[in-house]
Order: C-alpha cells, then structure tokens, then sequence
C-alpha cells in the first residue's frame, strides 16, 4: 500500500466518523429531550411542596433540628437528672440549669430547665452530650414571636425525677 | 350544500377575504362626517397606522409576559418544580408583577458609559422586533402590510436588532458587557446566515416572497406543508432553521453572549429598571417572531391541517385561521423551550465551528439538493 492510497484511506475514515459523531451527537440529543419530556408530561413527580396550603399534612423529616425538647411520660415524668452536661456544651449559654435539694432523698436534682432559644444555633451539641436522652430536636418550625421575653422556656413540668 | 361549503374554503376565497375588516368598521362610523375629501382620506388611512400600531404593541406586551410566565412554567415542570403559582391564577399575573416592579426601579448608570447610546441601545431591538410583527400574517385577513418582498424585510430588520445589543455592550463601559455584546454580535450575525439561507430554501421552492403568497403556495392537504412537500430535505430544513433560530435569539443552549457563569450577564449586565426590561421584552417578542415565521414557512401558516377527506377538512376548516397560526407558533415556541431546558452550552469556538463547518455547508448543500427536486418535479 501506497503513502498516497493510505491518506486516502485515512482521509474516508475521517469522513466517516465526521458523519458518525453527526448522528450520534443527534442521537444524544435527543435521548436528552426524551429524558425532560417524560419528566415535563408526569405531574405527579414535582417535588416542590406548597406551605402553607399543606400545613396539616406537613411532616418534617427525622433529622430535622427545631427548638428543644424534653418529653414527658403518662405520669409527666423525664428523663433529666440535672447533671449540666448539656449547659457545659452549649457553646451560647443557652441552657441554665438550676439545682434543687429533693426534700425525698436529700439530694441535688432538677429544679429548673432554662432554654433560652434566642441564643439557640440548633447545633444539636447539648443533645449529643445528654447521657440519659433527655432532650431532643423538636420539629416545630413555626416558633415568630413578638417580645424576646417570650423565647425563654421552661422545659422540665416538675421539679426531680421520680 | 357541500359544494358551497368547499367554495367557501377554496384558494380563492381565501386569498380575496377582507382585507382589512377592523379599519373598514372605524371608516364606516368616521368618514361620512368629514366634508373636505382630503382629510377623510387622511383620516381613513392614518386610522389604520393607528389602530395597527395600538394592536401591535398590546399584542407584543401581552405576548412578552405571557411567554415570560409559559417560560418558567415549562422550565419549572422541566426541573421537577412548580414554577410561579402565587399571583394569579396558576401565577398568570406574575410577569405582570414583575414588570410593574422593573418600571419604577431605578435606571443606573454606570461611570463613564456614554449617555444617549446607552438609553438608546435597549429600544433598538424591541423596534426591530416591532417592525417585523408588522408582517406577520396571522390570518387570511389580519396582517398589518403585506409587503411583496416579505422575506426579504424579514431578514433585513430582523438584523437590526444586532445594533442594539452592540452599542449597549459597548456604551455600558464594562468589560461583561463588551465581551458579551462581540460575542453575541459574532453569534447573530454569523447564524442569521443560515436563517436566510433556510427562508431561501422556501422562497425558491414557492417563488414567492410575500409571506401571505408563501402560506398560500402551501395550500391543501397537510403533504403540501413545505416540511412535507420536499420530501426528506423539507424535514432537514426545518430542523437545521430550528438550530440556527435558537442561536439567533441567543436563547440556550446558544446563550453565550449572556452566559452566567462567565460574563455575569452578558450585554445587559449594567441595564436595570425599564432599559433592562426593553432587551428582555425584544427577546421573548423575537422568540414569538422565530416561531411565527417557522410557522409560515414551513407548517403551512393560518391554513388548517387537512387530510383530504372532505368531511375532516371542513370540520378543520370550521376553526378559525388565527387559531391555527397560534398553535402552530406556539408549538415551535415549545420546542425553543424544550431545547433550552434539555441542552448544555457549547464553548464558543464549537459555537462557531458548528455554524461555519456544518449548519453554512449543510444548508448549501440543502438548497441544492432541493433546487434538483424542484427541477425534477420531486415535490409531493
């Protein structure tokens, strides 16, 4: 073979695969209308929530972080045992914890559990240093208030644990 | 009966329809009260310019906010969103909004732009976009001008818009705008070639250039479309115009000269307020216009879709003209959407390369093989 015959050579593969990346650069494209015509023609796959119109089904996700929580027991019990790890590792001061001697055993328990959500970040820090699961992430998220006063809480309903 | 039927809808009584129906009723109540002949006369006259002017515009705004909202809605259900929903009706009203709030922004000016060209950039593509509304046919009689060179006008004013975006770019006196505005001069001009050459294609194929004669040369049944009439190519054709239209209108994925992620917004990056709103307004009135003369040229105009069987035809007839022109437009206008939505953007060497090295060949090579057809007698 020839220097001449192989350029020739050279040269109609070049010709083809100019017209090959023709029809596959067609083909892509419109494999890509494919993929947002089917999307576009599916309603039912709109992710977008409209708020305030689902405000009674809305459910937020588990890890979402809202104000924090302690829940109660049937009997209006917790799990708090006033031991202040939670106000050590807030990094804001949110959370003041005030101690009280129980009048049944002699002992310091929990009398009051400040949080102050004003001063929140939600950082989920005092949660992860609670031992006995005592406070947790809420999921309220509506939490507008009107005066600054109104953002401090009393979290415990009673005073110790039983 | 449906001999009489058929009359009605035959060629000839379509191209003879009344011509200018709005103007003739506004005569009939006004001139009888002039006494002097030559004002009448003027009066009959400038009150068609009038009502035209006063019909196009509204048009044009109205045309403008609601591809604006369809916009966002085909962008929105494209991405998996809801798109506006809040005023209005499904968020009708919303672009409404918006322009009410880009009318009483402040205009800004940057330091050192010259004054007159900057205000006077953003005006020169809505003129343009304007002027060539005036011939589009919407119907058998609704048209402003029916001009004998049509396509030709066309072409010419459609290419006027490039000056405004130049001169924008270059009196904003900033670097954004100027890059944009040469990019976007290069890409319009180098695509308005292909764009010509594709309306040509059509003009040698009908050997008319009025717009109203070439919806009338595709009269009959859906094959006489000049999509269909030119058998294969007339589908190229189309498909190769669709290209060249998305990158005349700057429209993604050919939106370079206002690429984000480069050039901030491109030509109009230091236009706010209403001057901003005029370059926005030019671009979805031109979007409009890109599909309307698509529609006229290749899908058949205002004519309805027939097939041949006469009790079909007549129910198809039964719709009006405008009704068909709008969903044919509107359909083209769809595509421009979808195109947008679905593709990426090109760099703007392969920008280029695309035009020069295959869209100028390719229509060339269209134009010949169609003008072979046309002398073989190949037409369907």
């Amino acid at each position: 073979m020839t220097a001449k015959q192989r350029s020739i050579e050279e040269s109609r593969k070049d010709f083809d695969s100019y017209f090959k990346r023709v029809f596959n650069g067609f083909l892509s494209l419109v494999k890509g209308m494919w993929l947002t015509i089917n999307i576009f023609s599916s309603p039912s796959r709109v992710i977008t929530s409209e708020y305030p119109e689902n405000r009674d089904t809305l459910k937020m996700h588990d890890r979402f972080r809202g104000q924090v929580i302690m829940p109660h027991n049937e009997e209006g019990d917790h799990n708090c045992t006033g031991c202040t790890l939670c106000e050590k590792a807030c990094p804001n001061g949110t959370i003041s914890i005030l101690q009280t001697i129980s009048p049944k055993s002699g002992k310091k328990v929990l009398g009051k559990f400040i949080y102050r959500f004003s001063q929140c970040t939600l950082c989920n820090l005092c949660i992860e240093a609670c031992p006995f699961d005592a406070i947790f992430m809420g999921q309220e998220f509506e939490e507008a208030k009107t005066s600054r006063d109104d953002l401090v809480f009393v979290l415990n309903k009673r005073e110790g644990k039983s | 009966m449906a001999k009489e039927e058929l009359a009605k809808n035959s060629l000839e009584a379509l191209k003879n329809a009344d011509q200018h129906p709005v103007g003739d009723v506004i005569r009939k109540y006004f001139s009888e009260n002039f006494e002097n002949e030559f004002i009448a006369h003027v009066f009959s006259s400038s009150s068609n310019i009038l009502l035209s002017i006063l019909v196009m515009t509204a048009f044009a705004g109205g045309t403008a906010s609601f591809l604006i909202w369809l916009e966002r809605k085909v962008c929105a259900r494209m991405q998996v969103r809801l798109g506006p929903t809040r005023v209005g009706p499904f968020g009708l009203l919303q672009s409404i909004a918006d322009g009410i709030k880009l009318v009483f922004k402040e205009m800004l000016r940057p330091k050192g732009a010259d004054p007159f060209i900057f205000y006077l950039a953003p005006f020169l593509p809505a003129t343009a976009s304007f002027l060539v509304l005036a011939v589009i046919p919407f119907d058998k009689n609704i048209q402003v001008v029916d001009i004998d060179v049509g396509a030709l006008y066309v072409i010419a004013v459609s290419g006027f818009g490039i000056f405004g975006i130049l001169l924008g770019g270059w009196a904003s006196n900033s670097k954004y705008s100027l890059l944009g505005a040469m990019r976007a001069g290069a890409q319009m001009i180098s695509y308005e070639i292909s764009v010509g050459l594709g309306l040509l294609l059509i003009v040698m194929l009908s050997g008319e250039t009025s717009l109203r004669e070439i919806v009338f040369s595709q009269y009959g049944t859906v094959n006489n479309w000049w999509i269909f009439k030119l058998p294969i190519f007339g589908i190229i054709a189309f498909i190769l115009f669709l290209i060249s239209s998305t990158a005349e209108l700057n429209r993604g994925p050919f939106d370079l000269p206002e690429a984000e992620s480069e050039l901030s917004a491109g030509f109009h990056t230091e236009y706010s307020g209403i001057t901003f709103s005029m370059f926005f307004l030019a671009e979805f009135i031109n979007m409009f216009i890109a599909g309307a003369i698509g529609t006229t040229f290749f899908l058949g105009g205002f004519l309805p879709f027939t097939i041949g069987i006469e009790g079909f035809d007549n129910i198809m007839f039964m719709i009006p003209g405008w009704a068909w022109f709008f969903a044919k437009t509107y359909f083209i206008i769809f595509l421009f959407m979808w195109f947008r939505w679905s593709f990426p953007r090109p760099r703007i060497d392969q920008l280029m390369n695309l035009e020069w090295k295959f869209m100028l060949p390719a229509n060339l090579l269209n134009i010949i093989i169609a003008g072979a057809f046309l002398t073989l007698g190949w037409l369907l």
